[in-house]
């Protein structure tokens, strides 16, 4: 008789209730019924154990064995995951989709492939003295070095590299290295929901660019910061996570999409092979690992997803890497705990989800940042967190909104309002904000030019001052504005059809890079100058504005490359200029 | 093979549409079983389990069901339904039994569970291929693609019912000849009333989509847990002539609402802690497997189009149905009361519509070049009416300049015209020229969405003037 068998007493959902042993641990790998379908012990009490399936329940009888594994929900790391597309627990959807169309049940494979070679180039040699997170050798994977480092829970009494293995090609499973008795191999397996240790934490010093204006200008996002973006359904949450996947300066994408639609998938594996990274000129999907558990998918994977997915970003963050890792949505994941929690009969909290969803999600949010990862040689590396939130009714004061704030760096908040206009990316200047400011200005300051921050201000204010003047026009009318208030409101008009709106489809303007950003912004102070002066010397508002299409005009300037925008900008002050000294 | 036949008699308690059954010996999760009564035979669905504790939920009426006067049999089997090529024509009742009066369904192929599997993100194809629905605010600004799901936002006393049908009717795929109706339609009835099923009856039977769809009726009277089982049957169909038969078939379920409904009352009974609204929190989840089984798969010919209608108590968009669905749907057709009170037909609310899957679907290749680029100058003109308009309630039409004024009769013939079609099938070129002619009302430096080539080629081909 078997010591780790039990059987199922109860099933509700994806939740099971099987008969457990004394040495039973909460968060153990369970293998349930006689597909096998995987599963984790998430409460243990006397002699019962309640266990969330990663996998469809549908047929499952009561009396049908659980076999307790002892170990931890646990994720092969090693080369090999770049560019592929996983499920909530780590399974290799590609292998699986060539079987069959729809997921299968209770086959386990992992996604890091066994018979993959790779060429290991070593690099420390044998009597060399080891410790946790030390690199041993590196090959390259899509591009970029993948380095295999010493196991962070390694221990041994004795330090030295006892043989290193020949540069060569070699699988993951092959042996090389051994430090002392330790026998080390390409892959290593960490437990999802253990964050990896790390050296030390570095401040946040450099901006995470996502090409996109209103975000790197007013909102701005750190390397190793944490960003939430909530909104209503159609607002642009999955348009701007996509397009920050697409442009942004990290060096590793993570994108999980958390129980959203499947199709938003498909469009990432269909369009990102064919696209560049704007930087390094590779494929932009051999810098993405794709976590695909749709919204049809078990729910307790749903659960897993985000784990996994932070798991893999931190193992790349440890080479040294800048990693972003984007979640849409966290808020189905908060559901996902919600309903796993329900079924155990929990007592609910706010808006039923259990008590502990706080504190679940602080743990997660704070896995981000920017790090000295452990082992020598001594690296830098960063994982940034961008969560969308997907708030019922778009109703911002619900549990998973308000946590995300607190948590969060960066709140950038979708407007129902501007997505109906049609205003994209439709984040609301009035609302959002950055607490990255003051470190990133010295970075903007240094890095792109002294005018960044003066620019950006003056920007800021003309908005804040058109927003005021438009509601008082809304309720007063225009009658009482004076002149040079008639100018605010058009020209904040003009910020937000000029510099705000971004389509993500055009391909002239999806990516801004932040040389183009900080002269489009001089545009509008240029533009600014020259109108005020005009007004100065006693022309009226009417005037100019009968005689200009200021929107035209912009918009034919955004639209050139930036090679011609400064000459063109140039010229087009010099005519303005021309044509207001007529008016005078 | 199954000798003994499990029959138990512990009916321990029967609250509202579920029973409670003990001293079962190995009860199977999703498992199906049948209930005997003095009032006859019904079926019924194993939801949860403790120990020997059953809990069942019943599909039809509990009503007379006493525990001393039922005997539950365990069938060992999960829900089922047949699937087979003569299903096409038939008319089925909420739980797939015929009510034509065409006999039994024939032919049978194979039963299939109706519960589905998830479609692997990996082996997905995107939806591409522009369906022409001959409605102007959707071909041109809310483009409806082949394997979309795209759902109608009602409101009570708005035709959503006639927009559907007159979708089912005109659908067609430029590829497919001009007169034959290119798509299978499998159309679902949840909870509807007689008036409205005899509607849908009258005009599928009038648009010759009778002979070649598949037809589940639940109507108001009948028993609202079946409801459960009529979408999840219906798309069993569509996935069995789609991926089996190379079939597009679209799928119409109506009324979302009712099926929600039937799912609140369920999950009452089980005394779940109500979400928002009594909704079951795992509403979402349960409307992502019914809404996510449209599509289209590579390697495989066929496509699910579909197109939910749900109703919004009290044209409420933020009610949980609507919420939740859209949030799980590409996109959503809204209609508004306003536009319906003005007798503009269809009364389609184009700034709160959206189809997602878009710009997929259009441009170059499939429609015209210019296709994006028109629906956002109509969005964006539309939308700045929309503002005009609350604005001149302030400061009266002369605090405008000209140029606004010109948006106010833009708008005026956007909503008369464009979005007001009547019933009449337009042709995506009928559309453009409508288009034109709104955006024309314009003056030029308005329209700064579009090239101005285009618009000068455009004037130049009308012989109108800037
Ligand atoms: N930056 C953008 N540029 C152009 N269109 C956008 C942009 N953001 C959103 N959209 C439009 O809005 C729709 C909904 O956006 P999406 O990101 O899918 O919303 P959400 O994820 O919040 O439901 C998209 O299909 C697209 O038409
Ligand atoms: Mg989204």
């Amino acid at each position: 008789m078997q010591d780790n068998r039990g059987y199922i007493k109860g099933i509700s959902g994806s939740v099971v209730t099987s008969t457990c042993f004394a040495n039973t641990s909460i968060y153990e790998v369970v293998y349930v019924g006689s597909e096998r379908l995987l599963g984790e012990v998430v409460r243990v009490r006397r002699d019962v154990a309640d266990i969330q399936v990663y996998e469809d329940t549908t047929g499952l009888q009561i009396g049908d064995h659980t076999i307790f594994t002892g170990e931890l929900l646990s994720m092969k790391l090693g080369p090999g995951l770049l560019g592929q597309v996983l499920d909530g627990i780590g399974r290799p959807l590609e292998r699986l989709g060539k079987k069959s169309p729809y997921i299968s049940r209770g086959t386990h494979i992992d996604a890091v492939d066994d018979s993959e070679k790779w060429y290991f180039i070593p690099r420390l040699q044998r009597g060399d003295d080891v410790g946790p997170g030390d690199i041993l050798g590196e090959v390259e994977e899509k591009g970029i070095k993948h380095f295999i480092m010493a196991p962070l829970d390694f221990r041994g009494k004795n330090s030295t590299i006892s043989w290193m293995a020949p540069k060569g090609e070699y699988v993951v499973d092959d042996v090389i290295c051994k430090i002392g008795e330790t026998t080390v191999k390409m892959f290593q397996r960490w437990n999802i929901r253990t964050p990896r240790k790390v050296g030390r934490k570095l401040d946040l010093d450099k901006p995470l660019l996502t090409g996109t204006r209103i975000l790197d200008v007013f909102f701005p996002l750190a390397l190793g910061g944490t960003a939430v973006i909530p909104g209503g359904f159609g607002t642009g949450k999955t348009v701007t996570q996509q397009s920050i996947a697409r442009w942004a300066n990290a060096d590793i994408v993570i994108y999980i999409g958390c129980g959203e639609r499947g199709n938003e998938m498909t469009e990432v594996l269909e369009e990102f092979p064919s696209l560049t990274d704007v930087r390094r000129g590779i494929p932009l999907m051999d810098r993405m690992i794709l976590i695909a558990n749709t919204s049809n998918m078990p729910v307790a994977a749903r659960e897993a997803s985000i784990y996994l997915g932070m798991t893999i970003a931190e193992y790349y963050r440890d080479m040294g890497y800048n990693v972003a890792i984007i979640a849409d949505s966290i808020s189905r994941w908060a559901e996902a705990l919600r309903e796993i929690s329900g079924r155990l009969e929990e007592m609910p909290g706010e808006e039923g989800y259990p008590a502990y969803l706080a504190s679940r999600l602080a743990r997660y949010y704070e896995r981000a940042g920017n790090v000295v990862p452990l082992g020598s040689p001594q690296r830098n590396g960063s994982i940034s967190v961008i969560n969308a939130i997907s708030p019922p009714g778009g109703d911002f004061s619900e549990p998973v909104t308000q946590s995300g704030l607190r948590l969060s760096g960066c709140f950038w908040a979708l407007d129902k309002g501007l997505a109906t206009k049609r205003h994209f990316p439709s984040i609301n200047w009035a609302q959002s904000y950055s607490l990255y400011h003051e470190n990133l200005d010295r970075y903007f300051t240094r890095e792109i030019s002294e005018d960044w921050v003066p620019l950006r201000e003056f920007v800021f204010n003309i908005l804040h001052d058109g927003k005021s003047l438009q509601e008082m026009v809304q309720i007063v009318g225009r009658d009482g504005l004076t002149e040079e208030e008639k100018w605010i409101l058009k020209l904040s008009e003009l910020i937000n059809i000029f510099y705000l709106q971004q389509n993500a489809f055009d391909p002239n303007d999806a990516y801004c890079d932040s040389g183009r950003q900080l002269v489009m912004l001089n545009t509008l102070k240029l533009l600014d100058e020259q109108i005020r002066g005009a007004l100065n010397s006693g022309v009226l508002f009417e005037q100019i504005d009968s005689q200009f299409a200021f929107v035209a005009d912009l918009m034919k300037l955004r639209s050139q490359n930036t090679e011609d925008y400064e000459n063109s900008l140039t010229s087009y002050i010099k005519k303005l200029k021309e044509e207001l000294s007529d008016l005078i | 093979m199954k000798l003994l036949k499990e029959g138990y008699k512990t009916v321990e308690k029967i609250a509202g549409p579920l029973l409670f059954v003990s001293k079962v010996a190995r009860g199977g999760i999703g498992e199906i079983v049948k209930i005997e009564s003095n009032f006859g035979e019904d079926y019924g669905q194993i939801l949860q389990i403790v120990d020997d504790l059953c809990v069942i939920q019943v599909f039809g009426e509990t009503m007379g069901l006493a525990p001393n006067n039922t005997v539950v049999w365990l069938e060992r089997d999960v829900v089922k339904i047949p699937l087979g090529i003569a299903l096409q024509g038939r008319i089925l009742n909420g739980r797939a039994m015929p009510i034509d009066g065409e006999g039994p369904i024939s032919c049978i192929e194979k039963w299939a569970p109706i519960q589905g599997n998830a479609i692997n993100p990996w082996r997905r194809k995107s939806p591409h291929e522009f369906i022409e629905t001959g409605i102007s605010t959707i071909d041109l600004m809310n483009t409806l693609v082949k394997g979309q799901k795209l759902p109608i936002f009602t409101g009570s006393g708005l035709p959503a019912d006639k927009l559907a049908a007159q979708i089912v009717k005109y659908a067609r795929t430029p590829a497919t000849s001009a007169d034959s109706s290119p798509f299978m339609v499998v159309f679902a009835a949840l909870g509807i009333t007689q008036r409205e099923a005899s509607y849908f009856r009258e005009a599928f039977r009038e648009s010759g989509a009778i002979y070649r769809g598949v037809f589940f009726f639940n109507l108001a009277g009948d028993p609202s847990i079946e409801r459960i089982l009529t979408p999840r049957m219906a798309l069993t169909v569509a996935e069995y002539f789609a991926f089996e038969k190379g079939y597009d078939v679209l799928v119409v379920l109506t009324d979302m609402l009712h099926y929600c409904e039937a799912l609140r009352e369920i999950s009452s009974a089980r005394e779940e802690i109500p979400g928002r609204r009594g909704f079951p929190s795992y509403m979402y989840s349960d409307l992502a497997s019914i809404y996510e089984r449209a599509g289209c798969i590579s390697g495989i010919k066929g496509s699910i189009t579909q197109i939910p209608i749900v109703t919004m108590p009290d044209d409420d968009l933020t009610h949980p149905v609507p919420d939740l669905t859209g949030y799980i749907t590409e996109g959503q057709i809204v209609m508004d009361r306003e536009l319906h009170g003005k007798g503009i037909y269809p009364p389609i609310d184009v700034l709160s519509s959206l189809s997602r899957l878009m710009n997929k679907g259009i441009g170059e290749g499939s429609t015209v070049p210019e296709h994006r680029a028109l629906s956002d100058q109509l969005y964006a003109a539309y939308g700045r009416f929309k503002y005009l308009i609350r604005l001149k309630t302030i400061i009266g039409e002369e605090g405008l300049t000209p140029t606004e004024m010109s948006y106010l009769s833009f708008g005026e013939k956007f909503e008369s015209e464009f979005v007001n079609q009547g019933e009449r099938r337009r042709s995506l070129d009928e559309t453009l020229e409508h288009a034109w002619n709104c955006l024309l009302t314009l003056p030029k430096d308005e329209l700064h969405r579009l090239p101005v080539n285009l618009i000068d080629e455009v004037m130049l081909k009308r012989g109108t003037k800037a």
